[in-house]
């Protein structure tokens, strides 16, 4: 959801970066860290508040990965497909992710709350298959394992 | 001041060249008689190194450089073709056709496509890479132009078009690598982003990817129902362009095998948006004088005849719609006065009128159904609009010989025009026609000379100061999109900050060139081309009695039998709309 302070936000952002040559790169990390995403209320805020055409600034969002276009879900549950956890069979662990929540890679669920991405190797090949949930780390993760790292996030909410 | 051009010496092919510095080795190898063949280079546009096939060897460079974004240097010693070359391009060819649809038979550029055409050239024959299609949706949501992403090569042509000839900013390369695509900001529909529907993008693209929502089918159904009376017009500009499709010299005037060729089509009468045009100008002619000499409304007066220019205007210029003319475009004008003065004097019902008007243009088929006043007659006023392009496949179609037919004249009461109505079609025409008829209105005496040479050729702006009787009346001519800031900011500027206007009379036309280079025209188009094609319409205009729309003899029997006098109730009725602001981005 996008907050009611929106225009403002965007004002902070772009007046820290007007003097700023190619601040267009700036002000969209701005964005995306006060919102998790760019949402497209806030990219033609920009356009406006910058007179940057919106097209333009799709051209950079699209280009680079690190931006995101929707919301992320409140959980981030990144499965590594490194070679070590693709060989202990990460591959299995996203079949079920996929057979629990009904997402695909870099999908969010329904009611917001889980959002699942594919990463390669997170540099801790000796615990494979490892997943995370946003900070927190499963190492050596079986195929049953992942219903109960679900549900341990889901009550908490 | 006088500028020095360096000229520079190379060798190409083995062959000596001498260019102007800067020149690139694409343009230098014209001079030696050598095409190198390019998909995403343009006359009209910046190179953009895109498609690789341009390459070439310059001695002592072990690299294939593109010829297109490589100026040439003194002393260049040149290859543009040996076996390894070829088969470089060849291989180019290949994996661009590793991405790229092959149902060339039912695509809308059959034969009129430069992928095909070169891929012809190269002779390939089968598919040395694996095809791999995107799975990317058609958006037909314009109603105007196609937009087909599978069918992109990517060359970027559209995009340099759209923002920076055009300054509209709709198309936008989406995403990279495999991935990239064309498409509106965030991959909404056409209809959704800031497009004009001026289809420059359609008139430059490569390949099937942007092409004009053909409509000749449902004309043929017209024409087929023997309950319909089917009334054809022709605009300015396609009198000009449309031989190109026969063979024709770029330029040649064919207005009255036209009239015969319609004929032979089926079409029952055959009108002249010409005639629209001559009455435009007694309508928005009068909207001038009467804003200049008698403060009935604000200044400078902005035509409005363009409809991918009012489209703009809505989406970018919103502050400035007062100041626009409301008087309709020529061939709505002769739609709306088909379906009532005409309807009325012939007996004719019109639910029964098909009006067809043949375009040079993608936007009008916007501007159809642009709001409620384009059904002034209590019809739609026009039914369908082709654009050139369309009228020659028609043509084509109905096996029509240009050759053999003989010279035709429009059919009376719509048809008639001056030579003010047929120079519409290049920039500056609406202007000077209306120049001749405003300084009949204002001092009661004809002009001794018509011509007005400083509004008319290629300049993106042209601003002059016309002297009538002692009043001096600035004014400024705009073409090509991205020259509208430029005029609409002194205006801007003059309004804030209280300074004498800048023009008293402003005309713009979304396309460079004016209709002549509009969207829906052949392709191929250079400024070159654009100066034939107006050449065709001044050499017209000159060789006419009548240049002046307010001496065209039907135009003032239009207004003694049925509208009365410009600027009239009825006339406000059928000829004059309305503009509202619209936001760039519905979505």
């Amino acid at each position: 959801m996008v907050a009611e302070t929106l225009k403002d936000d965007v004002k902070a952002v772009v007046t820290r970066w007007k003097d700023k040559e190619g601040n267009l790169i700036m002000i969209l990390h701005d964005i995306q860290d006060r919102y998790g995403y760019v949402p497209r209320e806030a990219a033609l805020e920009v356009s406006r508040q910058t007179d940057m055409p919106l097209a333009r600034i799709y051209e950079v969002l699209t280009f680079y990965n690190y931006f995101k276009l929707k919301a992320p879900g409140k959980f981030n549950i990144s499965v590594c497909l490194g070679t070590a956890c693709y060989l202990k069979g990460a591959a299995a662990l996203i079949e079920e992710i996929r057979h629990i929540l009904h997402v695909d890679e870099g999908q969010t669920t329904k009611d917001g709350l889980f959002h699942l991405q594919i990463v390669r190797c997170l540099g801790c090949c000796g615990l494979a298959p490892v997943i995370t949930v946003d900070d927190k780390v499963y190492s050596a993760v079986k195929r049953s394992d992942v219903m109960g790292i679900i549900a341990e996030h889901s009550k908490n909410v | 001041m006088s500028t020095v051009t360096t000229k520079v010496k190379a060798v190409i092919n083995g062959i000596p060249v001498e260019v102007d510095q800067g020149a690139t080795i694409l343009e230098a190898a014209r001079k030696a008689q050598v095409n190198i063949p390019t998909l995403c280079k343009h006359a009209d546009l910046a190179p953009s190194a895109g498609c690789g096939i341009c390459i070439v060897k310059v001695k002592g460079n072990r690299k294939l450089l593109r010829s297109c974004c490589t100026p040439i240097e003194e002393g260049m010693d040149i290859t543009t073709q040996d076996p390894e070359i070829v088969q470089t391009r060849r291989t180019v060819l290949e994996l661009i056709l590793s991405n790229h649809p092959t149902d060339c038979l039912v695509c809308g550029r059959n034969n009129d496509c430069e992928l095909q055409k070169i891929c012809a050239d190269f002779g390939i024959r089968d598919d040395r890479f694996e095809r791999t299609l995107p799975n990317l949706p058609v958006d037909k949501s314009t109603g105007t132009i196609i937009l087909e992403p599978r069918k992109c090569i990517k060359c970027g042509r559209c995009i340099d078009v759209c923002q920076n000839m055009q300054d509209v900013w709709a198309l936008s390369f989406i995403d990279r690598g495999f991935k990239t695509r064309i498409s509106p900001a965030g991959d909404i529909k056409l209809a959704e982003s800031p497009c004009v529907r001026c289809g420059q993008c359609s008139a430059h693209c490569p390949t099937g990817a942007i092409f004009e929502n053909d409509e000749t089918q449902k004309v043929w159904e017209f024409l087929q129902d023997p309950e319909n009376h089917c009334v054809v017009q022709i605009a300015p500009a396609v009198r000009v362009a449309v031989g190109e499709g026969f063979g024709y010299p770029v330029g040649t005037n064919l207005t009255k095998k036209l009239y015969a060729l319609l004929r032979r089509l089926g079409f029952k009468t055959v009108f002249d948006t010409n005639f629209g045009a001559d009455l435009t100008i007694m309508e928005e002619g009068s909207e001038f004088v009467e804003r200049l000499t008698k403060g009935k409304g604000p200044l400078p007066l902005i035509t409005s005849c363009c409809p991918a220019w009012v489209d703009y205007l809505e989406k970018y210029d919103g502050d400035m719609i007062s100041l626009f003319s409301t008087a309709k475009s020529p061939h709505e004008m002769v739609g709306a006065l088909t379906k009532t003065y005409y309807a009325q004097k012939q007996k004719i019902d019109p639910a029964k009128i098909k009006v067809i008007s043949i375009m040079p243009c993608t936007a009008k088929k916007y501007e159809i159904s642009r709001n409620e006043d384009m059904s002034s007659s209590g019809y739609q006023d026009v039914d369908v609009s082709l654009t050139t392009r369309e009228l020659i496949r028609m043509i084509k179609q109905a096996g029509v010989n240009f050759n053999d037919l003989p010279d035709e004249e429009a059919d009376q009461m719509l048809g008639e025009y001056a030579g003010a109505g047929t120079i519409f079609g290049a920039t500056g025409g609406v202007m000077e026609a209306a120049l001749r008829t405003a300084y009949f209105a204002i001092t009661g005496e004809n002009l001794k000379d018509v011509n007005f040479t400083a509004v008319r050729g290629l300049q993106g702006v042209k601003e002059t100061t016309v002297n009538v009787k002692g009043t001096d009346v600035r004014i400024a001519v705009a073409h090509g999109l991205k020259n509208v800031k430029y005029v609409m900011d002194k205006v801007r500027d003059a309004i804030k900050n209280n300074k004498p206007l800048p023009y008293h009379f402003i005309e713009v036309m979304a396309c460079p060139g004016g209709c002549v280079g509009g969207g829906g025209q052949p392709y191929m188009v250079t400024d070159e081309v654009r100066r034939q094609r107006a050449k065709g319409l001044y050499d017209e205009d000159a060789a006419l009695k009548v240049r002046c729309s307010h001496e065209n003899k039907h135009v003032q029997q239009l207004y003694k039998d049925f509208l009365e006098k410009p600027l009239s109730h009825t006339s406000h009725k059928l000829l004059h709309t309305k503009y509202v602001p619209r936001p760039l981005y519905i979505k």
